[in-house]
């Protein structure tokens, strides 16, 4: 146990690509935390996804111990905090967790709207703040500008910042000075009830759940039995300690320290994130402030390409789910795709990590059909339907009226770019109710829908303002509005897979798109094939793929045989990858590139 | 079961350059021992015979690679070995692929004493800068040079054109072909430009290069007018992309169209031989370094019995490719109804007595029409009903 003046607690908020990663990578390094034979770029990205995409899904934790130049020996926790929308609520329990942060700025690039949001972040969470120049060794770094900058944007006094090359390791030794005098060690009293936070958790299949904790008060040991309070439930600590970024047990964490406990709990879902942990016998007096469960927001149809592969995807399912509670799934059944789950999301980038993860790591390829938000249906008996797939919308002539869940948006822009992301937002059907300048940024608050939100929203974003925008939102509640089903219809054939919910108002200019989308995706055939968007019976937008006009090879003799009749069987098997509707081969990726809007 | 010839293919893998949309086994070697390599095609030519001399020869090709770099003496010692081993048909062909270059050209001679009775000449474009483009190492005018040569020694010629080309519409291919159809050819092989992956070409269409090819709306259009334009100046399709005036088709590449068998010699050649009522794939080592020490180890070719369903598929795929199709049995008929039914339906295949065949509108479509016929057959009648 170290005591709490010797202990400090700290995040690293940057724009992605500004070497947030290489940074920790350097702290880990010169402190000789791991061996230099067991590092590897971004040790602490666990996942290939993680590290492919250059984003934190998961917290990850590095206890470093360090030899300050004034003798005293420190213990510094550094959480790297999940950066993305979808995992507002975890990052903002992870500021939690930690005293302050260090703010790195590329010294060539400047502030960036990803930095602004995740520093307004930090300072809710009463972060001290340590500015950090980094790529000083690079030609175009400009310190001073980045200095102002940072002190006109974001309004901190960024006269202590540290030039460091995360590259070269030159200034790493300043910043862990800064760490020790900077920031504040963290408070709390080992003599009181523990009072400790559940940061994040995670499967192993060793150990069984991993939970991280932050203790606030008291003292844990290895044996206790303590009960989760939001949860209710109670466990028998088998195991304690910290992470070097490798575990290792330690026989007790007292307050200010971070560190995990295993207590040989089954399912990840009994551990939620925000939750407070105590003793069973002498519990603290009350759980900590801020405890939100986790509502998947985003759902959409997962089915196998192979029909075959059902069972395995269902096994998929059940061991990813072990591992992360905010990921819902049910068993469902499409006419066009059969066997699937119908399954539930933070958001878009959470969605697309599962199923990158299930096809990567269980090897089952996936159709994703259309993501939709929860539709309240209020039917004319009085009864009220949550719809999760537009597929069941029931029949209009039984429907009194619609409701959709919408959201408060905040976005930080340069002002440059303020006129498309205005745009972007009405167009989606975006009421403002906000706008404000910090120097040369607007600051858009929009009450938008959130079925406009999900797809694609924050990718036209970044697209329109450059990646410089960033975007926040959370959930207000559910508003009536005009809301219908458009379903596609493929060589007249309804493809339910494709169904959503519009508004009524938008369905054109949607169902264009949509049949001008799968027109470029599904193949040409020996046919032509009428492709159409309708509601209820009246279609409202049509294309037509013309028929196939030359597929033909034009050499074939005595050495071609074998390779042509080979090339017969591998189209069989490709053929497997498409869906048959009717007479017509859709190809995978038409059901969830057909969605996405160009404009 | 009527006799569908029996064939020899001789490859010689070697070229003076590699062209950049060639996907065959060829390479580029600073210098060839001529005799070493006639040694081991002899060689050769005694193992096939082995197995097969009491079979009467329909043809001999030559093919490559570039066979118009191999010296007439080499091509004169082969054909004399061919002799001793085989009786020959009547009118047995002996072809000989060649480069229109005035080098070659002047070996023309040297090969007719030698036996060829047929040389196929690989022109390809009649224009300066297409052929630069494909790589080609002659001109236009030393490519017409060539072929009046070629005419002057052979009876019978053949030249190649590539067509689909970047950058090239309908008018200026009509236009090309027409000066084409003017020399009066007894035979024609048309190819669209197919880029192929694994060659220089392929590698520059992956990176996003070779801009101006035609989509599939003008291909079809250049495959129109090919047809149009060739069946007037007398010299229709009888397969996919050759074309002949009646009896000049190519005997040789028959026997690959109608399912005959053929021994395939030189590196990476293929075969198809009927031993004792089995039907074998057979394939060389595909490395020329390899194929000549296998050759000496008498191990230069491995052979795969072909199931009776992979019979079909060849003779389907390779016997649809001819304008006259395939004799179908009442067997094969009942395995595929559905499928047949289905294309018949609309309107890409038609079966005529025991011939199937692919309609004009078909024939551009040939491989979509296979992948339907050996697609699983639905289990209810559903593909076949009316489309409403």
């Amino acid at each position: 146990m170290t005591d709490l003046t010797h202990i400090r607690n700290f995040s690293i908020v940057a724009h992605i690509d500004h070497g947030k990663s290489t940074l920790a990578d350097r702290l880990i390094q010169a402190t000789n935390t791991v061996p230099d034979r067991d590092m590897k770029e971004q040790l602490l990205d666990a996942m290939d996804i993680e590290r492919e995409r250059g984003i934190t899904i998961k917290a990850n934790t590095v206890r470093i111990e360090y030899d300050a130049l004034d003798g005293q020996h420190y213990v510094l926790n550094l959480i790297d905090t999940p950066g993305h929308v979808d995992f507002a609520y975890e990052v903002s329990r992870s500021m939690r967790a930690v005293e302050g942060s260090l703010l790195v700025v590329d010294s060539t690039q400047g502030v960036e709207a990803q930095t602004l949001a995740n520093v307004y972040q930090a300072i809710d969470a009463d972060h001290e703040l340590i500015p950090v120049f980094n790529k000083i060794d690079l030609p175009a770094s400009d310190i001073d500008r980045v200095a102002e900058q940072v002190e006109d944007v974001i309004g901190i006094d960024a006269s202590g910042a540290i030039p460091v090359s995360a590259k070269t390791g030159e200034g790493i030794r300043d910043v862990l000075e800064s760490i020790i005098a900077n920031l504040p060690p963290p408070e709390g009293n080992r003599d009181a009830p523990l009072k400790a936070m559940l940061v994040d958790s995670w499967y192993d299949a060793y150990l069984g759940v991993i939970v991280l904790v932050r203790i606030k008060d008291g003292v844990l040991k290895k044996g206790d039995r303590v009960r989760f309070m939001q949860n209710g439930t109670v466990h028998q600590v088998d195991r304690i300690g910290v992470f070097k970024p490798s575990m290792q047990t330690v026989d007790d964490l007292g307050p200010g320290e971070i560190g995990f406990l295993t207590a040989s709990i089954k399912q990840v879902r009994d551990t939620r994130v925000g939750d407070t942990i105590t003793h069973e016998k002498k519990p603290c007096d009350g759980p900590l402030p801020g405890f939100k469960p986790s509502q998947p927001v985003v759902f959409c149809g997962l089915f196998p390409v192979d029909s075959a592969e059902f069972e395995d995807l269902r096994d998929a399912i059940d061991k990813l789910a072990l591992n992360d509670a905010s990921f819902s799934y049910e068993m469902e059944t499409s006419a066009a795709l059969g066997f699937g789950f119908r399954c539930g999301f933070l958001g878009l980038l959470h969605l697309e990590v599962i199923r990158d993860r299930i096809e990567r790591e269980y090897d089952i390829e996936l159709i994703t059909t259309a993501p939709s938000v929860i539709y309240h249906v209020f039917m004319k008996d009085g009864t009220k339907i949550d719809l999760h797939n537009p597929a069941d919308m029931p029949d209009l002539t039984h429907v009194d009226h619609v409701e959709e869940p919408r959201i408060k948006a905040t976005i930080l822009v340069p002002d440059e770019f303020l006129g498309d992301v205005l745009k972007l937002c009405q167009d989606r059907r975006g009421i403002q109710e906000d706008l404000t300048y910090a120097g040369s940024r607007a600051m858009v608050v929009y009450d938008l829908p959130l079925n406009e939100v999900v797809f694609d929203f924050y990718d036209r974003l970044k697209s329109v303002t450059k990646g410089y925008a960033s975007f926040d939102y959370q959930l207000t509640g559910y508003r009536q509005d005009n809301l219908v089903k458009m379903q596609i219809l493929v060589n007249e054939e309804p493809v339910d897979a494709l169904s959503m919910m519009v508004h009524r108002d938008r369905a054109e200019m949607r169902g264009r798109a949509m049949c001008e989308k799968l027109k470029d995706l599904i193949p040409r055939h020996m046919f032509k094939i009428p492709i159409q968007a309708a509601i209820g019976g009246k279609v409202i937008a049509r294309e037509t793929l013309a028929a196939l006009r030359k597929d033909v090879t034009a050499k074939c003799y005595g050495g071609d045989a074998t390779r042509k009749r080979k090339l017969l069987d591998k189209q069989k098997a490709g053929k497997k990858k498409m869906r048959q509707f009717g007479k017509v081969d859709i190809p995978q990726e038409a059901f969830i590139s057909a969605l996405k809007m160009d404009s | 079961m009527p006799d569908l010839g029996f064939g020899l293919y001789i490859h010689w893998p070697f070229c003076q350059a590699k062209c950049p949309y060639c996907d065959f086994n060829s390479h580029v070697w600073a210098k060839i021992d001529q005799d070493s390599w006639t040694s081991a095609y002899l060689k050769e030519l005694d193992r096939v015979a082995e197995e097969t001399s009491d079979r009467v020869l329909r043809s001999v090709f030559f093919g490559g690679g570039t066979p118009s770099l191999m010296d007439g003496r080499t091509v004169d010692r082969i054909l004399d070995r061919v002799q001793r081993n085989w009786r020959f048909e009547n009118d047995v062909e002996i072809t000989l692929e060649a480069n229109p270059t005035s080098v070659e050209a002047s070996r023309f001679s040297a090969y007719r004493s030698a036996g060829v009775n047929r040389v196929s000449l690989g022109l390809q474009a009649l224009d300066d800068t297409d052929l630069r483009r494909l790589g080609r190492l002659h001109t236009a005018r030393e490519g017409l040079d060539a072929l009046n040569i070629a005419r002057s020694v052979f009876d019978r010629v053949s030249f190649d054109l590539i067509y689909a080309r970047q950058d090239q519409d309908i008018e200026m291919w009509s236009a090309e072909l027409a000066r084409a159809l003017d020399f009066q050819p007894m035979h024609l092989s048309l190819y669209q430009l197919t880029i192929e992956p694994g060659t220089a070409f392929g590698d520059r269409f992956a990176r996003g290069g070779l801009r101006g090819l035609p989509d599939e709306d003008l291909g079809a259009d250049l495959w129109d007018v090919t047809q149009g334009m060739t069946e007037r100046a007398g010299l229709p399709a009888y397969e996919v992309s050759n074309h002949a005036r009646p009896r000049q088709e190519s005997r040789h590449n028959l026997i690959y169209w109608m399912g005959g068998d053929y021994a395939g010699i030189g590196p990476g050649a293929h075969g198809r031989l009927t031993l004792d009522g089995q039907r074998w794939s057979t394939e060389a080592q595909k490395s020329p370094q390899a194929w000549l020490s296998a050759v000496d180890q008498a191990s230069a070719e491995t052979r795969v019995a072909l199931s009776e369903s992979e019979m079909c598929q060849e003779r389907f795929l390779m016997g649809l490719r001819l304008v006259e199709g395939i004799e179908i049995t009442p067997r094969e008929t009942d395995i595929f109804s559905n499928n047949i039914n289905y294309l018949k339906e609309i309107g890409l295949i038609e079966k005529v007595n025991d011939r199937l065949r692919l309609t004009p509108a078909g024939r551009p479509l040939l491989n979509a029409v296979l992948s339907r016929l050996f697609a699983d057959q639905p289990p209810d009648n559903s593909l076949s009903k009316s489309s409403s």
